[in-house]
């Protein structure tokens, strides 16, 4: 994979990292095993199932998985939602039941409710990946009957695989595997991958196009299908830090993966774009010009939470991935000093420029066992903790403040028109302790 | 296999979470692969509880599987003993385990613990979350306070009795338990233990020592009381004391076995559901249409309460409580009406669509289906909601959960005079079935707008909305009928909370005397046929 560093990035990490090191660059993070206190990947369909609009995820799996999407998703469903789960029973398990034929019969069952589905997902999960459910087949098999009407696709998001946002990088790898493969001549463009929020894509595109780079697509894309063919005409450029198997995917197909920070406040957004902008030959005084108004509101409206948030103390738990690039913008631009950055999964190359502009203080943290690291946060005595749901009350309880971790992933908070509303997320809990004249 | 998009109980392990979370010095070991801890969230954010539940999660990953798999259980249930210190412990699989077969009783006992543990066998495959906390209680009990020898009592001691099946996550519990032991407080009966809720595995050892059980939720409790029944004679209060009437019957109950006086406690009640009923303000909940779902326990009493003690019509009754069906169909039929024992909640919403109430009185799930339908609702029942777990002392049980019964039940509907005022001057410009209700104005109307809730969005006071009563929304599925324009003006002057059952009741009638297209004369034919 090739290492794009924009020149203004480099120039960053240089000064942040004094003494001709590289920022956290290389901080050995701890590496824990134990209990996680994290969503596995199943969760992730909560935002996939509403980004892609003509898309169904059938989960096949346990009741705990119908469970466990019910209670993060919000507890209560406003409508029928696009996504549901087969539950396996113990007819199928005994073998009594043909498990292949019985998911046909849910899968023509759902189809007829649901004619608007144009692409049907098969999710496994911890229990069909255990007993060896080969979706693989499934969705070949259903493809054979349902194609070209309803596309057919499956990936993990089982807990013994995957957490939380590994599941969108696993859809995402489907997809791609999906697609064809652009032929050699065919025009260069731009692949920004991970999902985003559609007022979020749209601010990217009107700048994208701004900057000349005419041919952008996301991935993924809002219909199912609208995916174009990917080959070495295809440059890269991830805006979520969690898609290392969609990214090595990529790479085998001949595209060229950029790396670069994530598009997290002013200077992550515009170090994200100017990646882009280099690959594609864009004149440094256009890029400039295109993107100064955008880079002076991010500064602005962040600097409304600046007071608040300078020089406060944040301990990250881990959730999403995103923790190293959050850090990054909190300590930078938000001026608070980060003191543990936990992470399910660390991709040192996806996240080298992230790392590179964080102080080599920081503590990185992969994997958890969360009664280790509950340990630590107590003895940090954090100004500020960004934690799961499990953790958050009963951090409150102790007169601690928290944020929910979930929020990120759930908030449009990348580029320049999100960066006010990335720091008012952090700023929230602070302000609210602040506020508030009663004691628990 | 069976497809779901919602479910009215989780797995069996979250019903021994719910008992281990209510209980005191227990700790549960879960075997259980990555992303199970999501269970913890329902207890910390939905009851906003203080501490992590006590449960400590294996988190067993792919690369383990078939490798050592039973030394992660074996480390963490160490870890869980030296770092909770526990009086007992519980062991368990989650659905997942269950399938790579590690056995974590037997593994736990290789351990030579300092405490008791208590295994438990959940089949995740066959059951569901009442299921699991009853077994879940059972066996707690039955390892704990089998083979005691209940402690003597001085001469002239008050009986005492155990109230059994309150838990974490349960709706309404911890109030309905404060009603209940001042209740049993003034008939002179002293509380022993109450279990799960509150209670410690220590305590679990006293409860042979009470004359007698009160089993406030037969799906969590009904098992252990029938075996404390078995080994120790104590008898178990059947009647739920859920209602006016109910609650009477649970006094006398109470006071039978006890040996005291129970109607100077009746006499003196505090209890306004009675009167308030009785009111002629009241006469207008006359024969309203009411639907009930919810566990068979709630599902039984709220049943009760609206035929008997308020005077509304039983249109439907259901539950999911499949343990309980034979209860729930006994009930529907004295109601006239066929149970519906179902946990597809579209099955549920198809019937509430088909029995066309006025009120529904359910579980959270009912409730969205009655907003969406733009009925009125209650919600009697569990799986809860963080709106479940008021602020205020809101019981279920005993005499002011009968007051409480009594607003929850009520409020909903439009009240009296306004819906004859409704049917005087329906024309009226600013209350109509175009007008918004003032207090909605600054509410988008999208009942039916779906969205991401985020942990926030749960909060949010979405409850006003069920004030809407226009129920337009059950209308007409007899495609093929035609009304003429006459006939669909003065439709229209019907009031629009009773216009759906209205059209719904003259294209039945049309239908069965073969009339179309549907003219005035058919509309009046109809009502005088229906009445109203």
């Amino acid at each position: 994979m090739n290492r794009h560093v924009p020149p203004h990035v480099a120039a960053a990490e240089a000064r942040s990292s004094g003494e001709g090191g590289l920022g956290c660059t290389d901080v050995v993070p701890i590496k824990e095993r134990g209990q996680h206190e994290v969503f596995c990947g199943l969760t992730s369909i909560i935002w996939l199932h509403r980004k892609v609009q003509d898309a169904f995820f059938l989960i096949v799996g346990s009741r705990t998985c119908a469970h466990l999407m019910q209670s993060a998703a919000g507890v209560m469903i406003f409508a029928e939602p696009r996504f549901g789960t087969a539950i396996i029973d113990d007819r199928d398990l005994s073998g009594m039941a043909d498990m292949y034929e019985e998911l046909d019969k849910v899968v023509d069952r759902l189809i007829a409710r649901r004619p608007d589905i144009r692409m049907l997902v098969l999710v496994g999960s911890c229990p069909s990946e255990v007993i060896k459910l080969d979706l693989g087949r499934a969705a070949q098999k259903l493809n054979a009957r349902m194609a070209p009407d309803v596309r057919v696709l499956s990936y993990s998001g089982s807990g013994i695989e995957t957490t939380f946002t590994q599941g969108e990088d696993n859809f995402l790898h489907a997809l791609v595997e999906a697609t064809p493969k652009a032929a050699p001549d065919a025009p260069r463009q731009l692949l920004v991958a991970g999902c985003l929020a559609d007022v979020v894509e749209d601010q990217f595109a009107r700048i994208f196009e701004a900057l000349g780079i005419g041919n952008v697509h996301f991935l993924p894309a809002r219909a199912a299908g609208d995916l174009p063919p990917v080959g070495t005409n295809t440059i890269v450029l991830m805006v979520q830090p969690y898609l290392t198997e969609t990214a090595k995917l990529l790479t085998r197909r001949g595209a060229d993966v950029l790396i670069a920070p994530f598009p997290l406040g002013e200077e992550g957004t515009t170090a994200w774009l100017k990646a882009a902008a280099d690959a594609f030959g864009v004149p440094a005084d256009r890029f400039d010009a295109i993107t100064m108004a955008g880079r002076e509101r991010a500064a602005k409206a962040v600097s409304l939470y600046r007071e608040r948030l300078d020089g406060k103390r944040v301990f990250f738990f881990p959730d999403s991935q995103m923790e190293p690039s959050l850090a990054r913008f909190l300590s930078r631009e938000a001026g608070a000093e980060i003191i543990e950055v936990g992470t399910p999964y660390l991709n040192k190359a996806h996240m080298a420029p992230d790392l590179a502009l964080l102080p080599g203080s920081v503590r990185l943290a992969e994997g958890q066992h969360v009664d280790k690291q509950i340990d630590r946060c107590r003895a940090d005595d954090p100004d500020l903790i960004i934690c799961g749901m499990g953790l958050g009350n009963p951090f409150e309880a102790e007169g601690r403040t928290t944020k929910w971790s979930i929020e990120f992933a759930f908030t449009p908070i990348q580029g320049y028109e999100q960066a006010g509303d990335l720091a008012e997320l952090f700023a929230r809990p602070i302000g609210r302790r602040d506020l508030l004249q009663v004691e628990v | 296999m069976q497809l779901t998009v919602w479910t009215y109980e989780g797995p069996p392990h979250v019903g021994a979470m719910r008992v281990a979370t209510g209980m005191k010095g227990l700790h549960y070991v879960l075997h259980a692969p990555q992303g199970d801890t999501y269970a913890d969230l329902l207890f910390t954010m939905i009851e906003r509880r203080k501490q992590r539940p006590p449960v400590t999660y294996t988190t067993f990953q792919a690369r383990d599987l078939g490798a050592d798999t039973a030394e992660i259980f074996k480390t963490a249930c160490k870890e869980a003993v030296d770092r909770f210190d526990p009086q007992a412990i519980i062991v368990g699989a989650s659905c997942t385990a269950e399938l790579i077969q590690d056995d974590p009783g037997g593994l736990a006992k290789t351990l030579d613990l300092s405490v008791p543990v208590i295994p438990l066998e959940l089949p995740s495959y066959q059951k569901k979350e009442n299921w699991g906390a009853a077994e879940t209680f059972f066996q707690l009990v039955r390892g704990l306070a089998g083979g005691r020898t209940p402690e003597p009592k001085p001469e002239g001691a008050p009986k005492s009795c155990n109230i059994l099946g309150p838990t974490a996550l349960g709706f309404r519990h911890r109030d309905d338990v404060t009603e209940i032991t001042r209740l049993l407080g003034a008939l002179g009966v002293a509380v022993n233990v109450v279990a799960p809720m509150g209670a410690t595995p220590h305590d679990l050892t006293r409860l042979p020592n009470a004359d007698f059980n009160v089993v406030l939720y037969p799906e969590i409790a009904g098992t252990a009381a029938q075996w404390l029944k078995r080994t120790y004679r104590q008898p178990v209060v059947e009647t739920v004391p859920m209602g006016v009437n109910a609650t009477r019957e649970f006094v006398r109950e109470v006071a039978a076995i006890a040996g005291t006086d129970p109607e100077p406690v009746i006499a003196e009640a505090d209890e306004r559901f009675s009167w308030y009923s009785r009111s002629i303000d009241s006469n207008y909940l006359t024969g309203k249409r009411v639907f009930i779902f919810g566990d068979a326990t709630h599902a039984i009493a709220a049943a009760r309460v609206a035929q008997h003690e308020l005077g509304f019509k039983v249109c439907g009754l259901g539950t999911y409580s499949r343990e309980f069906a034979r209860d729930v169909r006994a009930a529907a039929k004295d109601y006239g009406v066929e149970a519906l024992i179902t946990d597809d909640h579209l099955e549920v919403e198809d019937a509430i669509v088909a029995a066309q109430p006025e009120l529904v009185l359910g579980t959270q799930m009912e409730r969205h289906i009655a907003k969406r339908l733009r009925i009125g609702c209650a919600v009697i029942s569990a799986p809860v909601h963080v709106q479940d777990f008021p602020a205020r002392y809101s019981p279920f049980m005993g005499f002011e959960g009968a007051n409480v019964m009594f607003d929850s039940f009520v409020h909903p509907l439009v009240m009296g005079l306004e819906e004859h005022l409704l049917g005087m001057f329906r024309e009226d410009f600013e209350f109509n079935d175009g007008a918004q209700a003032s207090h909605l104005a600054a509410l988008h109307a999208g009942a039916n707008h779906e969205t991401i809730a985020t942990p926030e969005a749960r909060t949010a006071p979405d409850d006003k909305t069920q004030d809407v009563v226009a129920n337009e929304g059950m209308a007409a599925s007899f495609g093929s009928l035609s009304w003429t324009s006459d006939a669909e003006q003065e439709l229209r002057k019907i009031p629009f909370f009773v216009r759906g059952k209205a059209r719904r009741n003259t294209e039945l009638f049309a239908t069965e005397k073969g009339v179309n297209p549907i003219t005035i004369e058919t509309l009046y034919d109809a009502k005088a046929h229906f009445g109203r």
